[in-house]
């Protein structure tokens, strides 16, 4: 129907701009008149308020009919009947309709029930009905009043200018409602999980079971949320990560800014930043397809118990992929420093090694600790490699060779499957989600102040 | 003021001095050469770890045999009610006559796949009239023996540690010996969609999905980004707000995938109601990701276009918008363009939000549109790489190296844009 409908707008959208164009060249072609614009120009206008408000409407129309009807679907039972039920129940009693609507009856259904869907397959009928009518009327209604404006000295190129104005503005400022959306909708949904559980057993609790029992005779843990587990197991995963990727990333930066030859840095460079391309899901692979298992017979050749998931595999991976971040930015930073310096360091006999580790480190120092540090926020940030090749289980350890968990591996175990918004239990990923956005924008934040202070210095 | 005087270094110290010096220098470069060495090589131990077990699933072992389609067992009226794994299995009994123990029997029936019974099916409904007739057909054995026929399970396991036993390597090897053992290309890889089963599984819904994400990710961000970044470049005064907008977006680059996964999963699920699952979901939330990229490489392809081009536009009494549409935009196109096919090659490889979002269903069949349930490519990986069964590892090596190819693709097109369209002023 949204298809059909469009299509409508958009073909009269089209009759719009050529009746415009048509109206403005036929005037044009009187002598001595002059138009405030081009042609073209007129139908364009005709054409954005004929086509863009419409195709709007049928947006919203599309977006919103589902919810509207399902509430007044759901309003039509007695009170007394819905009272008793929880949110899952009536999901649940809503698919029922939905799906007898759509055709597909299980069993015997409630004559209730088969009443709601008879009635729900003649209100979407009608309500599809009703967007063509709407959407074309709307179009219609902008073709004829934009038209009926249409004169010699109207200014239609200004009109389309602030219109397409206005256009632009929008898309800039939905960038901004990205962000908004984002903090909005994991700050509600914590604000939801901080009511079930307290902030503090959150934040300093030691325990993290967040598997709760969805009937009551099942057998489960009763739920704890005490993440500091969870944070320890992203701090180790992510320190793994850098100790790994610093020196790499670093001594690789150095070599290629002062000592590789231009062809060796064109070879080279690319080289490293294939690492920096590969999806994570295939290093989450590769860790528990190669690495880990590497890991686990080393581990045991020596004598030593190392988890098939342990927290080793997983940092070192994620390492490799962070190794073209801290040496691309820290190459960046090295050949920031002004020639002059460097000169100045050789002129007075100093080696390339000395110059390096005296004059043009300590330089680029900012610069590749604000590298570093939202290297920090991508290690904390990385999902599937974690998810693929860390623990599920929360243990309070920092042992590296024991399994643990990280903040998006639980992000995405508590969300996969069922969602029911009411538990704490999916709640508690935007908890998570929220500490983890809190701290990769202070990293962020952080890091380019840190590089700001250090251009300031030296350009 | 005090003379110092500087006492001569005695010459064979002085030369040891330098020696030092210089072999300081020579160790850093052999540093920085080995840490270079080691990211090189572990990229190396990547890719050859995947080609090396992916290579294998690019093949697939098929079975030639004949089978009577008995009247008896399928109805004209009713083919898809009929039995024809009975069929292929009696097909398969007539093959080893000497075989008549019935768990014998069920043993050799392992062999071919669980899907041969369909393959034969549909050949049974697009031409009725095979029914009585014997005809030849040539399905995927079971993933067990694919395995084993490729040698990843070696003979010499002893015979309780593989899946097959000792008397179906002996009929084995006869079916090879009589020539009825294929291995061609395995088109099921590309051109079939999820299975339960290894040997039938394939990547075609994954690929159809990814496609339908993308496309729904393109154009949602590609209007919205040219817009926003053309805006902030050219038009935007230069106040508070602007400066936020500006920061924002900085920031939104680097905002964790799957925090936009959980911004999908209560704005767009829960709160509109779109269905779990969906392409379009998936789009959507890529393009919020991708937003930010194509923003950033477009304000820098508007910003190499040199402001003579701009004056030359005023010069001649065109508006602003003008100059912007006609002239400075076409212009940085070929940028633009780049830009956006690497957001979209990142979007291509993004796996946490789509798992957010449900993109990690079992579905057994190409998406139709963009509003039906779907698996991405990378989420597809991640289901295989989590699947037990043997045949699977090679399988999600093999969908890593097409998934790669498709990066590849994408990124070798931007490169050619970039050096043919790219202009030096």
């Amino acid at each position: 129907m949204f298809g059909t409908t469009a299509l409508a707008i958009l073909v009269l959208a089209i009759v719009g701009f050529i009746l415009a164009r048509g109206f403005a060249t036929s005037r044009a072609a009187v002598d001595g008149t002059k138009l405030n614009s081009l042609p073209s120009y007129y139908g364009t206008y005709v054409a954005l308020w004929t086509g863009v408000p419409a195709l709007l409407l049928i947006l919203l129309w599309s977006a919103l009919q589902e919810k509207v009807l399902n509430t007044i679907v759901m309003g039509t039972f007695p009170d007394e009947m819905l009272a008793g039920m929880g949110t899952g129940q009536l999901q649940l009693l809503l698919s029922e309709i939905r799906s007898i609507a759509g055709g597909r009856i299980f069993g015997e259904p409630a004559p209730e029930v088969l009443r709601a869907a008879e009635m729900l397959i003649t209100m979407q009928n009608s309500a599809d009905y009703a967007m063509i009518v709407v959407g074309c009327a709307a179009a219609v209604l902008g073709l004829v009043f934009t038209r009926s404006q249409l004169s010699n000295d109207f200014r239609a190129r200004t009109r389309v200018e602030s219109f397409v104005k206005v256009a632009m503005i929008l898309c800039s400022i939905f960038a901004i409602l990205v962000t908004v959306g984002i903090v909005f909708s994991l700050l509600f949904e914590s604000y939801r999980f901080f009511q079930m559980v307290p902030w503090y057993e959150f934040f300093f609790g030691l325990s993290w079971e967040p598997q709760i029992p969805m009937r009551d005779d099942q057998v489960a843990g009763a739920g704890a949320f005490g993440a500091v587990p969870v944070f320890l197991g992203t701090i180790v995963v992510a320190t793994i990560a850098m100790l790994f990727a610093t020196p790499i990333g670093l001594l690789s930066a150095i070599y290629m800014a002062e000592y590789a030859t231009p062809k060796f840095r064109d070879i080279v460079k690319p080289i490293l930043e294939i690492l920096a391309g590969i999806p994570t899901v295939v290093y989450g692979f590769f860790a528990v397809l190669t690495v880990a298992p590497a890991l686990r017979q080393m581990g045991a050749s020596i004598g030593m118990d190392v988890a098939a998931n342990s927290a080793l595999a997983a940092g070192g991976v994620m390492g490799i992929m962070i190794i073209p971040f801290i040496s691309s930015l820290s190459d960046d930073a090295l050949r920031a420093v002004p020639h002059s310096m460097r000169e100045g360091s050789y002129g007075l006999g100093a080696t390339k090694a000395e110059t390096i580790t005296a004059v043009l480190f300590p330089a680029a120092l900012p610069g590749i600790v604000g590298g570093i540090l939202l290297a920090v926020s991508r290690a904390i940030g990385e999902t599937m490699i974690v998810v693929m090749a860390a623990g599920l289980i929360a243990s309070l350890t920092v042992n590296p060779f024991s399994a643990v968990t990280t903040v998006t591996v639980q992000i995405v175990t508590l969300l996969i499957g069922d969602t029911e918004f009411d538990s704490p239990k999916t709640l508690a990923a935007f908890a998570l989600g929220l500490v983890l956005f809190v701290a990769t924008l202070c990293l962020n934040v952080l890091a380019l102040r840190i590089v700001q202070k250090y251009r300031e210095k030296y350009d | 003021m005090s003379v110092t005087t500087v006492q001569p270094v005695p010459e064979d110290q002085a030369k040891k001095n330098i020696q030092r010096r210089k072999s300081k220098n020579i160790r850093l470069q052999i540093y920085g050469l080995s840490a270079i060495g080691t990211a090189v090589l572990l990229l190396g131990i990547l890719f050859s770890s995947l080609l090396y077990t992916g290579a294998s699933a690019f093949t697939q072992t098929h079975l030639t045999f004949d089978v009577k389609i008995d009247p008896n067992l399928v109805k004209e009226d009713d083919i898809f009610g009929s039995n024809f794994r009975g069929i292929v299995r009696s097909g398969l009994y007539s093959l080893f006559p000497e075989v008549t123990n019935p768990r014998d029997q069920r043993q050799l029936g392992d062999i071919p796949s669980n899907g041969a019974q369909f393959t034969l099916r549909d050949r049974v409904v697009e031409d009725p009239s095979l029914i009585g007739q014997t005809v030849s057909i040539t399905v995927p054995v079971s993933d067990a023996f694919d395995q084993f026929y490729k040698g990843v399970i070696p003979r010499d396991v002893p015979e309780e540690q593989r899946k097959v036993s000792d008397k179906q390597i002996v009929w084995w090897d006869q079916l090879v010996d009589n020539g009825q053992v294929s291995k061609p290309f395995n088109w099921t890889l590309l051109f079939s969609a999820d299975s339960r089963f290894p040997e039938l599984a394939g990547l075609s819904g994954a690929i159809v999905g990814s496609f339908y994400a993308l496309l729904v990710c393109f154009l949602i961000s590609f209007p919205v980004g040219i817009a926003a970044a053309v805006y902030l470049e050219e038009f935007a005064p230069k106040n508070r707000w602007t400066d936020l907008i500006e920061v924002n977006i900085n920031n939104l680059a680097a905002v964790p995938s799957v925090v936009f996964g959980l911004l999908g999963l209560a704005v767009f699920l829960q709160f509109f109601g779109l269905p779990r699952s969906a392409p379009l979901v998936g789009g959507m939330v890529l393009s919020l990701m991708t937003l930010p990229t194509i923003i950033i490489t477009t304000r820098a392809a508007l910003k190499a276009v040199p402001p003579s081009i701009r004056e030359g536009g005023f010069g001649i009494g065109a508006s602003h918008q003008q100059v912007v549409m006609h002239h400075v935009l076409p212009l940085a196109m070929p940028g633009i363009l780049t830009g956006t096919i690497i957001g979209l090659a990142q979007a291509l490889g993004e796996t946490a939000p789509l798992l957010l979002i449900g993109m990690n269903a079992f579905i057994t069949s190409a998406p139709g549109g963009i509003m039906e349930s779907a698996t991405a490519l990378p989420t597809q990986i991640f289901i295989w790489a989590d699947s037990p069964e043997r045949g699977f590892v090679a399988r999600t090596s093999a969908a890593i190296l097409v998934l790669i190819g498709f990066l590849v693709v994408m990124n070798l097109i931007a490169v050619v844009l970039r050096q043919r369209f790219q202009r030096k002023w």
